[in-house]
């Protein structure tokens, strides 16, 4: 597989490569630290999806298609849904009402963090695999 | 200081609505919507809203341009000169805009102190007191959104599922067939040997 496939859009290219890693641990940034400074998962999640944007955008469809295949994005759309749903089924488990965390863990703030720590996550997951594949389906229709 | 930037960001925002509607050019209409996003996000922090901005700037004037973007390729990028214009439709719109403004004049001020989410018990006045507390994290926005109105916040994830299952039943994920690929190589460039990858799709 060549490296640059478009001889026309070789300085997107290179410049593309270098900025999409920083764009990923960014959206990390922006999902993890959501419970310290603004941000959390949906804003994570979008732009997480816009590093795949822009791979789309640069490279072609086909290549970010190989990356990210439309089936992988599908179980993630799902899984983010899931992932937030078994967070509160397991807090009932515990003994408390749907969506409490605070029985997750011994210490009720320590259970609150771990609760919206996954909350949080699925919400990005889903985020950011629907985005994806609006952009997938957009695209692909030309 | 504040409310003046904010008067100037909210003109910018009505003079950015009013060239998107004379525009005829649909292509500098999308670029001017992701313009308004942007503006209206610099409102958002004005306002001390960080994570409304932080939304608004990247779904709004990101995302949601590429979208835009995307569906303009299906089109022209020319809007088709109307051949009438609609008095009717006007009136409506200037009858529906002027209830909403009158609607507005019973809403608290921007800010007030008295406004009823602002001194009701359980909302406003349980959450900047209690969470350190009860769910001990610095950002109220977060243990707002994820912990005391879970519930709230799982019924829009459901939404943007639904949303993407919609768009994945409606356009689809179809993958193309490679003999309809778009060629590697932009037009005009110079004849390339055919390399590895394309011996590999055939």
């Amino acid at each position: 597989m060549k490296l640059y496939p478009r001889q026309r859009h070789r300085v997107l290219q290179v410049v593309t490569k270098l900025i999409i890693p920083f764009v990923m641990l960014f959206a990390l940034y922006v999902q993890f630290h959501g419970d310290y400074g603004p941000g959390g998962g949906f804003q994570a999640g979008v732009i997480f999806a816009s590093a795949f944007i822009l791979h789309g955008l640069i490279f072609g469809l086909q290549r970010t298609r190989t990356v990210l295949t439309p089936t992988i994005l599908r179980v993630l759309m799902a899984l983010g849904v899931l992932l937030y749903l078994f967070t509160g089924i397991a807090s009932m488990f515990f003994g408390a009402e749907f969506l409490n965390y605070s029985v997750l863990l011994h210490d009720p703030i320590h259970g609150q963090h771990l609760g919206i720590f996954a909350v949080e996550l699925g919400v990005g997951i889903t985020v950011c695999a629907v985005i994806v594949s609006l952009f997938y389906s957009f695209a692909s229709k030309r | 200081m504040e409310a003046f930037t904010i008067m100037v960001l909210l003109a910018f925002l009505a003079i950015i609505a009013i060239g998107i509607i004379v525009l005829r050019d649909l292509l500098a209409g999308v670029v001017l919507l992701g313009l308004y996003s942007l503006v209206a996000a610099g409102a958002f922090v004005v306002m001390d809203a960080v994570d409304v901005a932080f939304t608004e700037a990247a779904v709004g004037s990101g995302i949601s341009t590429i979208l835009f973007l995307g569906a303009l390729s299906f089109t022209k990028h020319e809007q088709k000169p109307r051949s009438h214009d609609s008095l009717t439709a006007l009136f409506f719109v200037v009858v529906t805009g002027a209830l909403l403004i009158y609607g507005t004049l019973d809403m608290p001020h921007y800010g007030s102190d008295l406004a009823p989410a602002q001194v009701h018990p359980d909302l406003a006045q349980h959450y900047l007191h209690k969470s350190d507390s009860e769910i001990g994290i610095p950002n109220v926005v977060t243990s707002v959104l994820a912990s005391y109105r879970g519930y709230d916040t799982l019924g829009e994830t459901v939404v943007v599922f639904t949303a993407g299952v919609a768009v994945l039943s409606l356009l689809g994920l179809r993958r193309r067939r490679p003999e309809e690929e778009a060629p590697e190589d932009a037009p005009g460039d110079l004849p390339t040997v055919p390399d590895d990858e394309a011996e590999h799709m055939l």
